[in-house]
């Protein structure tokens, strides 16, 4: 079989999967595309280990390795996606803008429903203050 | 096997791997399907749309099932390239398992069935100039590099149970374990971070 | 111990105490009196036992070198001769009056401690510069002197005059000390040595290539130190220092070292006869210049200080006909004189409590008051006038003589335009000292008016050294015959023609003066002008400061004083508004160097502000410009961050692709 085939499939995937990282505005979304990228690399493994013929099979050991990793990563990241959630109503990727370096880092001009998403943002502030103290 | 076999089979790996190129003259065409071939790239084609669908849905809980699909098909490309431990791997561990989780985190999460018209962030179009523009480098360099290349499919299946329980727990071993802890740890952490922080404090 | 050993002390004495002085003055203030008095004392009399034994004898050379300096070497270097040991004895005898003096002056001064360390050093400085040897180490006590007029002229730095009186003369002074240093290198090129024998020895074998150019420069610098046109406006405005600074100042150091210094070196000036002349037309411009000014000032340490600026030119115009001996001879007899005046002028100020002669002329009794100054500056002013027998009579003499001389063509040291010029000079200039000197003594002590206000007895340690100086000033010119040795061993006494001619022409100067006064003296009663400061307790300094900062308030200047009752007016006619504003010789120099300076200033200024600076702001507002940009880049939002970071990596990871291709492909 020709080598091109599993591996642009996997650049496409992969391709496919930043494109979602970059996009997508849930959390959980996010990690599905994650998974997408983690799959890609898969298959490269997988394939470049059977077009070598390797002895020690690193291919897919590692693809194996790869697999159970990005099930405690998507464990660990759920469980970080539900703290968020829990802390600030929210699990919108492009909301969690405390970094910002704005005067009102809370304030979203870009959003339709601005006042509704600062109350929002300002309870789960609240909330996260109430949290840690 | 034998120590003895191991290396002789190392052997021939590396000889097929030097002779494969001059040893295929039936393959020396840039496209000449075999039905290998052309199952891959179907299936493929199912997968690569499955993954644009997910990515690109307003529906959260269809990207989901969408991404069962993806996987699925990946699993299937996994055993036309033989690497069936593998692709049963894939199928449990990712369509069953990660993919009810994902499904779960977006139920607690509360997250919207049925359409959202905000599934997209703003971010959406410099999404699509850079992966485009990856895509397209990568897909340059993928098959710039492995114009001429072909895999030998013909032989023993070189994923196969057998064949990857033995060079797993004779090879890997090691990493295998460590691979465990790191589950547990996994494993700790979530539930850490999942708590209420509530009861913490009571 | 050798003479050498004791001309070492000399210079070393006072410089210790300054130094003394300086670091005890603010911890141990009882030791500050003695420590300015006794090691002046000192150095005067080991000044006169140096003198003794020199004897006017051949010159006494000694020299020890601390270090090799190169191509031209540098010596510590003494060269004693009949000139470098009277005027040393001239000077510690001066200084030593003006500190002693000055513990009176300025006793309840609370700067006195820097004060009379300051005028040690200023003492040190001058008497190095006498016996020096070695040009360059020459030059080191004529710079100090320099830097230690600045600060003395500065004393009453409160008052804007003397803040604007020390900077000029620092930096009037330093316009001439510029070219000076350059002529002693190139004089140090020439002959390849800085000392003073070998330069001397050089030029007497016609080794010097440009004696025009070197003597042209050397006299820049005497012209700016010892005050002659047209550097010698800093004189004037000097008087608002302390008086016995001036004292010092005029009578025997700083600008006494000028003159020395040419003294010293005239063979070199013989060498080039233009450099004669214009020293010639120099002093000649200086003495008659000065006169006229003299004859129009109203502060009466101004008028002295004119009279210096006028004393200075006879001198430098005996050097510009060759005859060093006359110069010193007239150096050390006004030096003596010159202190007389000084001092008395500070007595003078406190007991009247001005400084301006239009309010001396409206009090009366002022004789009675202060005996010892009144007869001492009389005995002075006669000594200025030079009426025989008094020392100025015998020195200036010696001058005029050696002018007649080289007019007359019976010496060839200098050519006869010089010797003209500064006979012709030197007589005019003889009618306006005696002019003014007469209109002085008339004004300070023939006042008529209210009684003059009593401020108790003058202090012992101020009129004392009034009669300590007076004696040479009675008495030095007799000494005429007896002091040839010390003088390259020719004649200076006087011949019939010039001492008849110039006491002639001094006589009638003061005749004419005394006539316009009587003229004048009547207007006295009908005008009121002049402010009378009145501190019966307090220290002497400190009325002169009042005065002198009463004086600019009242009349509006320095020096002039709108009294009709001045005989100088009446003299002067139309020139009088010039004369008394110096000529106009600093509007002049405010027209050609402040000006364009101030102007360039205010250029780079104007550069600094908004040029330069605005690159500097420009850079400042550019990186807040990327700043903000930056700033707004930073939005929070994690896929934002990471789509710049992955866009980035891509265009590196093709850059890398598209690079190995070409250079695997080249």
């Amino acid at each position: 079989m020709h080598l091109a085939y599993p591996a642009v499939l996997a650049a496409l995937l992969f391709c496919t999967g930043l494109y979602g990282v970059l996009a997508r505005r849930n959390a959980i979304l996010v990690l599905m595309s994650v998974e997408l990228m983690l799959n890609a690399v898969n298959l490269n493994l997988v394939a470049f280990d059977v077009w070598l013929r390797d002895t020690l099979h690193s291919g897919q050991a590692l693809t194996l390795f790869t697999i159970a990793i990005a099930a405690a990563e998507i464990g660990i990241g759920l469980a970080i996606v539900l703290a968020v959630y829990r802390n600030r109503g929210s699990s919108d990727v492009d909301r969690l803008r405390d970094t910002a370096e704005t005067d009102a880092a809370e304030a979203l001009p870009d959003d339709e429903s601005g006042t509704e998403d600062q109350a929002t943002a300002a309870a789960g502030k609240a909330k996260k203050a109430e949290a840690t103290a | 096997m034998t120590l003895a076999a191991t290396a002789a089979h190392s052997a021939h790996s590396a000889y097929s791997v030097l002779a494969a190129q001059p040893a295929n003259p039936a393959h020396s065409g840039f496209l000449s399907p075999t039905g290998i071939e052309i199952a891959f790239v179907l299936v493929g084609i199912a997968t690569l749309g499955a993954a644009l669908v997910t990515v690109t849905t307003k529906q959260l809980v269809h990207a989901a099932l969408w991404l069962v699909v993806a996987l699925g098909g990946l699993a299937v490309e996994y055993l036309l390239l033989t690497a069936e431990f593998i692709a049963w791997v894939q199928v449990l561990i990712y369509v069953g398992s990660v993919v009810v989780l994902l499904l779960f985190g977006l139920m607690l999460t509360k997250a919207p069935i049925g359409r959202s018209p905000d599934a997209d962030s703003g971010n959406r179009w410099a999404a699509l100039a850079v992966a485009a523009a990856s895509a397209g480098a990568l897909v340059w360099v993928v098959v710039d590099a492995f114009r001429t290349t072909w895999i030998g499919l013909d032989g023993p299946a070189q994923g196969s149970t057998e064949v990857t329980g033995s060079f797993l727990f004779r090879h890997w071993v090691l990493p295998f374990e460590a691979l465990s802890v790191l589950l547990l740890a996994a494993l700790v952490g979530a539930i850490v971070l999942s708590r209420k922080r509530g009861k913490e404090q009571s | 111990m050798t003479t050498t050993t004791l001309a070492v002390l000399v210079p070393l004495l006072p410089f210790l105490s300054a130094a003394a002085g300086l670091l005890l003055g603010r911890t141990a203030p009882g030791f500050v009196r003695p420590l300015a008095v006794l090691p002046t004392l000192a150095a005067a009399v080991l000044a006169a036992v140096v003198a003794a034994r020199q004897g006017g004898g051949r010159a006494i050379d000694a020299a020890t070198q601390l270090t090799p300096t190169g191509s031209v070497p540098i010596d510590l270097a003494l060269h004693l001769d009949g000139f470098a040991v009277l005027v040393a004895v001239l000077v510690g005898l001066v200084a030593t009056c003006v500190q002693i003096y000055s513990t009176a002056y300025l006793r309840d001064d609370p700067r006195y401690p820097s004060y009379a360390a300051l005028v040690s050093l200023f003492t040190s400085a001058m008497l190095l510069v006498v016996y020096s040897g070695d040009l360059m180490v020459l030059l080191v006590g004529w710079e100090i002197m320099g830097i230690c007029s600045y600060f003395l002229v500065g004393h009453y730095w409160e008052t804007p005059e003397a803040r604007a009186a020390s900077l000029k003369a620092f930096l009037v002074t330093k316009l001439g000390d510029v070219p000076f240093l350059i002529g002693l290198f190139a004089l140090a090129a020439d002959t390849g040595t800085f000392r003073i024998t070998g330069i001397l020895g050089a030029v007497a074998n016609g080794g010097l290539d440009h004696p025009t150019l070197i003597a042209l420069l050397l006299l820049a610098g005497v012209a700016g130190k010892s005050a002659q046109f047209p550097l010698h406006t800093w004189l004037p405005d000097a008087m608002a220092g302390p008086t016995p600074v001036s004292a010092l100042i005029h009578a025997a150091t700083m600008v006494a070292a000028g003159i020395y210094f040419v003294a010293r070196l005239l063979p070199v000036f013989a060498q080039s006869g233009a450099a004669l002349v214009v020293l010639a037309v120099m002093a000649a411009i200086t003495m008659i210049g000065s006169g006229l000014a003299a004859l129009a000032q109203d502060d009466i340490k101004r008028v002295l200080a004119y009279s210096t600026i006028g004393q200075l030119g006879y001198m430098a115009g005996a050097l510009a006909v060759g005859d060093r001996g006359a110069a010193v001879f007239h150096l050390l007899s006004h030096g003596a004189f010159k202190a007389v005046l000084f001092l008395a002028a500070g007595v003078v100020i406190h007991a009247a409590g001005t400084n301006s002669l239009a309010a001396m002329s409206r009090m009366s009794g002022l004789t009675k008051r202060i005996p010892d100054a009144y007869w001492t500056m009389t005995v002075a002013l006669f000594a200025l006038a030079a009426i025989p027998p008094f020392a100025g009579f015998f020195s200036k003499e010696a001058i005029l003589v050696a002018a007649e001389h080289t007019a007359l063509g019976d010496r060839h040291v200098a050519p006869a335009a010089a010797g003209w010029t500064v006979f012709v000079a030197g007589l005019l200039a003889a009618v306006l000292t005696a002019a003014y000197a007469t209109r002085l003594w008339l004004l300070a002590f023939r006042g008529r008016g209210a009684e003059a206000p009593d401020h108790g007895r003058q202090p012992v340690a101020m009129t004392a050294v009034l009669w300590v100086l007076a004696v040479p000033t009675i008495a030095f010119g007799l000494t005429v015959g007896a002091i040839t040795d010390w003088f390259d061993g020719h004649s200076l006494t006087p011949t019939v023609t010039t001492a008849v001619l110039s006491t002639g022409v001094g006589l009638v100067g003061g005749l004419v003066t005394y006539g316009a006064w009587r003229h004048t003296s009547a207007l006295a009663a009908r005008t009121r002008v002049g402010t009378v400061v009145a501190h019966p307790d307090a220290e002497p300094a400190l009325i002169e400061a009042q005065a002198m900062t009463a004086h600019t308030a009242a009349y509006g200047a320095d020096g002039d004083a709108p009294d009709p009752a001045d005989p100088g007016r009446l003299l002067l006619g139309p020139l009088h508004h010039h004369a008394a504003a110096g000529f106009h010789l600093d509007a002049l120099y405010t027209a050609l160097f402040v000006r364009p300076v101030q102007g360039a200033a205010s250029l780079v200024r104007f550069l600094d502000r908004e040029v330069v600076d605005t690159y500097v702001h420009g850079s400042g507002t550019l990186a807040r410009w990327l700043g903000t940009a930056v700033r707004r880049a930073q939005t929070g939002n994690v896929q934002t961050y990471l789509s710049a970071l992955l866009a980035g990596s891509l265009v590196l990871a093709i850059a890398a692709v598209v690079f190995a291709n070409v250079n695997a492909g080249s």
